[in-house]
């Protein structure tokens, strides 16, 4: 085949402290929203922050920015298999409250 | 390409699979590029070896998603079956060491991505095992706080098991809590052991001047599976830490 | 002299027990696997002596658990699982796609050691007294009640896991990135494109197995409570961890041999395979609904109804892509010009029994439907229909087909068409009358039974000692076929595909020189017929 090519990008050193530092504001927020109670909205807060770092630290130290499509397809199809899984057993304990949910 | 192989034979099938003489582009020995010493033989060239490396880290890491993603599904579920015992007994968990971790950890991917730039950029020996030495002295770091918070749960007794001491409201869906927290952070702590012991490899193969521009997946894809481990923590953090701050802890 | 090939280049206990080649690799799995197969047989055995007759004669209720545990544990994790990938896919892959190796011939390596490491564990566990949880391993029974190897047989399933693992990535990155020049992805043999959904299985799958396992030890060992209800945890959550892997895990044991039928179905019909593309995308479908269908083995066991009617809706559609399949390949035999060789009589036994297989589990999709027969012998035929009529057909199917590729020897061809007719008739006359008595409502997992039922248990037994002979033979005859059988050409069935093109047993490195792909591998007809439909 060719084109056997890695991309080769070499980030500043800046764009590594910059994303250090949106990181470490990432989790004094969270820190900080943790001792109001917003109710089931802490965990929206909480949950957004962290897929946020997560995304940063995918997509610039673990090069995914610069990566290929077969990376960004690679690194995403785990997270999907993660919500499916999420999604279809939930699909199971969210509705065993429902009218005649359960066979017993 | 060993010698004393026979050839190939020249192909039953006249126009549809050509296997060529020697002479096309892909042949080693009539590479234009010289035959690099760390290229495997059933590579074509450099770019083919350290793309399927990184694509076979990337592949891995997807199992790790499914590895922990099952301990967080259980999270999830027990969880919505116990909403109030678990913020009781996340209250019980100290956030400040749980958030100086996270700073740790975080600053331990700063120092990986460093590393991995400075074998990409063939800067010194020395600076390239600085960095991988900074990031395990971080990684060690936080396995020490880890031990340090662990202790103090066996001194309570609030580890699950036969011995499980709880004198809050919900001691049953507590003691659910504490077996995933100590499942999750202890899974954990092994990958970052794991990652120590990878990285000590990956330093000295640096100091002995491995690394360059030419070469330097295995610091790239160890840098991928610390991250990752950093990812894992990033969740962790909040969803045992902090879910019971509001509620009243220390 | 012979010329070098890959089985006289190095001699020795370590040339082999320290191979890179994948070739070799796909030998030492051939040598395991068989091996665990007749193990796991071994336990069959004892469950057909024992459901001989009515009463519990032959081995006490928990010997008898035992056994169909150990039977499932062995047949399941290190045969099925293994069998077509590890041996046949390892053998074929780089060379159908061109390449030296695989793109991690080390870890190729690993993997058959870690699989070693489990098998071993596994067998300690067999041989120390046993487990009767079943292959399922359901909580709390497995870590609060059960008073037998959990752990070990547990551990040897986890470990065993990590090579299933590892050659799934093996194959993904090898698929992805080692390709010969011009192999684009439609010129791919559908075997292989059958073996990347397989690698996504394998993937994405095992590592939940892997983490439920875990948790079931430090359940039992550590007393921590995850699963079991009297220490707060839920049953039902172990339920869904399972079969999120081990329903896919089918689809690991089925897809290959999907791979391999297409093959075969187009060498011995002498035509392109009908649809190409539609067989190619139907594996993926299949390996990628197959995880949305795992509830339907929990209707019965405290799921909400609702997630019922969802997964059993799923589990219908799933069987659209793999009737896609059998309608295409009837349509390339059909106005072939076929040749009955023993490969192609497995592929028709597939064909036949893996239709029936797949048509009853429409059966036990049916939530209504589902209360009746869950739990008995009507489930137990149906899933031997696909393992045994479906993946074992194809395993048997691709080792005659590539047996003189891989050894370079032929065998004696009226020998298996003998065999091949023998495990058809005993197949269908150990696991028919399953189907009967099962509707009737024999349970599974019962060492005695109700003296109406022996009629069928008879039938089964009987048809059970006619498939061991069937089995057997095929040992012979190709132990033989290495030792006096007679050399085998490049291609002795005039097949089109790159493995047909190397000699027989192939060299080393494969291919002497890297070859070069203009048209697609499998081309029987003239092109113009040919190309992505």
């Amino acid at each position: 085949m060719s084109g056997h090519h890695v991309s080769h990008h070499v980030a500043p050193k800046s764009l590594y402290y910059l994303i250090f530092a949106l990181l470490m504001i990432g989790t004094a927020v969270t820190v900080i929203v943790a001792y109001f109670d917003l109710g089931a909205f802490n965990n929206v807060v909480m949950l957004t922050i962290a897929c946020t770092k997560a995304l940063l630290v995918v997509l610039y130290f673990m090069h995914v920015r610069w990566g290929t499509r077969l990376t960004w397809v690679v690194a995403a199809s785990g997270f999907v298999w993660l919500l499916i899984m999420f999604g279809f057993t939930l699909s199971d304990y969210l509705t065993r409250g429902w009218v005649g949910g359960t066979l017993r | 390409m060993s010698d004393g192989y026979p050839q190939a034979p020249s192909v039953g099938l006249p126009g549809r699979v050509s296997i060529q003489a020697p002479g096309n582009p892909h042949d080693e020995q009539s590479s234009a590029h010289p035959h690099h010493p760390k290229l495997q033989h059933h590579f074509d060239d450099m770019g083919q070896q350290a793309e399927a490396s990184t694509l076979g880290m990337w592949v891995f890491l997807v199992t790790e998603i499914m590895f922990f993603g099952g301990l967080f599904l259980a999270y999830l579920v027990y969880r919505t079956q116990n909403p109030m015992a678990f913020q009781e007994a996340s209250a019980h968990l100290s956030w400040k060491l749980g958030a100086f971790n996270t700073a740790v950890l975080i600053f331990s991917s700063l120092t990986m991505a460093l590393a991995v730039r400075s074998a990409q950029t063939s800067e010194s020996r020395g600076t390239q095992v600085f960095w991988l030495v900074t990031t395990m002295i971080l990684g060690a770091t936080f396995l020490g706080v880890k031990v340090i918070e662990y202790s103090e749960k066996f001194a309570h007794n609030n580890v699950p098991g036969p011995n499980f001491v709880w004198d809050g409201q919900y001691p049953a869906g507590a003691e659910i809590f504490y077996s995933l927290y100590f499942c999750m952070t202890g899974l954990h702590a092994l990958h970052m052991v794991i990652g120590l012991g990878i990285m000590t490899v990956i330093a000295i193969m640096a100091w002995r001047r491995q690394f360059n521009t030419e070469y330097f997946t295995p610091v790239e894809i160890t840098g991928l599976y610390w991250h990752f481990v950093d990812i894992v923590w990033i969740f962790l953090f909040p969803l045992l830490y902090l879910i019971g701050r509001h509620y009243g802890g220390h | 002299m012979d010329t070098l090939n890959y089985i006289n280049n190095g001699h020795g206990l370590a040339s082999w027990l320290l191979t890179k080649d994948h070739k070799r690799i796909a030998l030492l799995y051939l040598v395991s696997i068989t091996f665990f197969f007749f193990l796991g047989g071994l336990f069959a055995f004892m469950i057909r002596l024992e459901l001989l007759t009515p009463a519990g004669d032959v081995l006490t209720a928990e010997n008898y658990n035992k056994m169909f545990t150990m039977h499932g544990v062995v047949m399941v994790f290190f045969f099925l699982i293994p069998s077509i990938p590890a041996v046949l896919g390892n053998f074929l892959i780089p060379i159908m796609i061109g390449a030296k190796d695989l793109a991690f011939p080390r870890l190729n390596l690993i993997s058959w050691y870690i699989y070693v490491l489990g098998g071993i564990f596994t067998l300690v566990a067999a041989l120390s007294g046993g487990v009767d949880t079943g292959w399922t391993f359901y909580t709390p029974y497995s870590t609060a009640a059960a008073n037998s190897h959990v752990i070990t047989a547990a551990l040897g399933v986890f470990i065993t896991g990590f090579s299933s693992i590892l050659t799934g990535l093996n194959f993904i990155v090898t698929i992805h990135r080692m390709r010969a020049p011009g192999l684009t992805w439609f010129r791919l043999p559908l075997f292989v494109w059958a073996h990347y959904a397989t690698s996504l299985v394998m993937i994405l799958g095992t590592p939940v197995i892997a983490i439920t396992v875990l948790l079931v030890a430090a359940e039992r060992v550590l007393h921590m409570g995850i699963f079991d209800p009297a220490l707060g945890g839920d049953p039902v959550l172990f339920q869904h961890l399972f079969w999120f892997y081990s329903h896919p895990a089918v689809y690991i044991m089925i897809l290959p041999a999907m791979g391999v039928i297409s093959e075969i179905v187009q060498a011995f019909a002498r035509k392109n395979v009908f649809g190409y593309s539609f067989i190619a995308f139907s594996s993926l479908a299949i390996a990628i609904i197959g995880f949305l269908v795992w509830g339907h083995h929990i209707f019965v066991a405290g799921q909400s109804v609702y997630a019922g009617m969802l997964f059993s809706i799923i589990s219908y559609i799933v069987a659209v892509p793999s009737a896609i399949k059998v309608f295409n390949w009837t349509a390339t035999i059909y106005r072939g010009s076929i040749s009955l060789d023993s490969p192609m009589l497995y592929a028709f036994g597939f064909l036949g029994l893996f239709t029936i297989g797949g048509l009853t589990g429409l059966f036990l999709a049916a939530m209504g439907l589902d209360i009746h027969m869950h739990d008995t012998y009507f489930v137990v035929a149906h899933f031997h229909y696909i393992m045994v009529g479906g993946a074992i057909m194809g395993y048997l199917g691709g080792l005659h087909y590539w047996w003189p590729k891989i050894t370079g020897k032929l065998y004696s061809e009226p020998a298996a068409k003998l065999a091949a007719g023998l495990v058809f008739i005993g197949f269908n006359l150990t696991f028919f009358p399953q189907f009967l008595v099962g509707y009737l409502g024999m349970p599974r997992r019962y060492h005695m039974y109700p003296p109406e039922f022996q009629v069928f248990n008879v039938m089964s037994t009987l048809g059970a000692t006619i498939l061991s002979v069937g089995y057997l033979l095929p040992m012979f005859y190709f132990v033989h076929s290495i030792f006096r059988g007679k050399p085998s050409p490049a291609d002795p069935w005039g097949a089109k595909g790159l493995e047909w093109e190397v000699p027989s047993p192939p060299p080393t490195e494969n291919f002497a020189v890297t070859p070069i792909v203009t048209h697609g591998t499998h081309q029987y007809a003239p092109s113009k017929e040919v190309g992505v439909v």
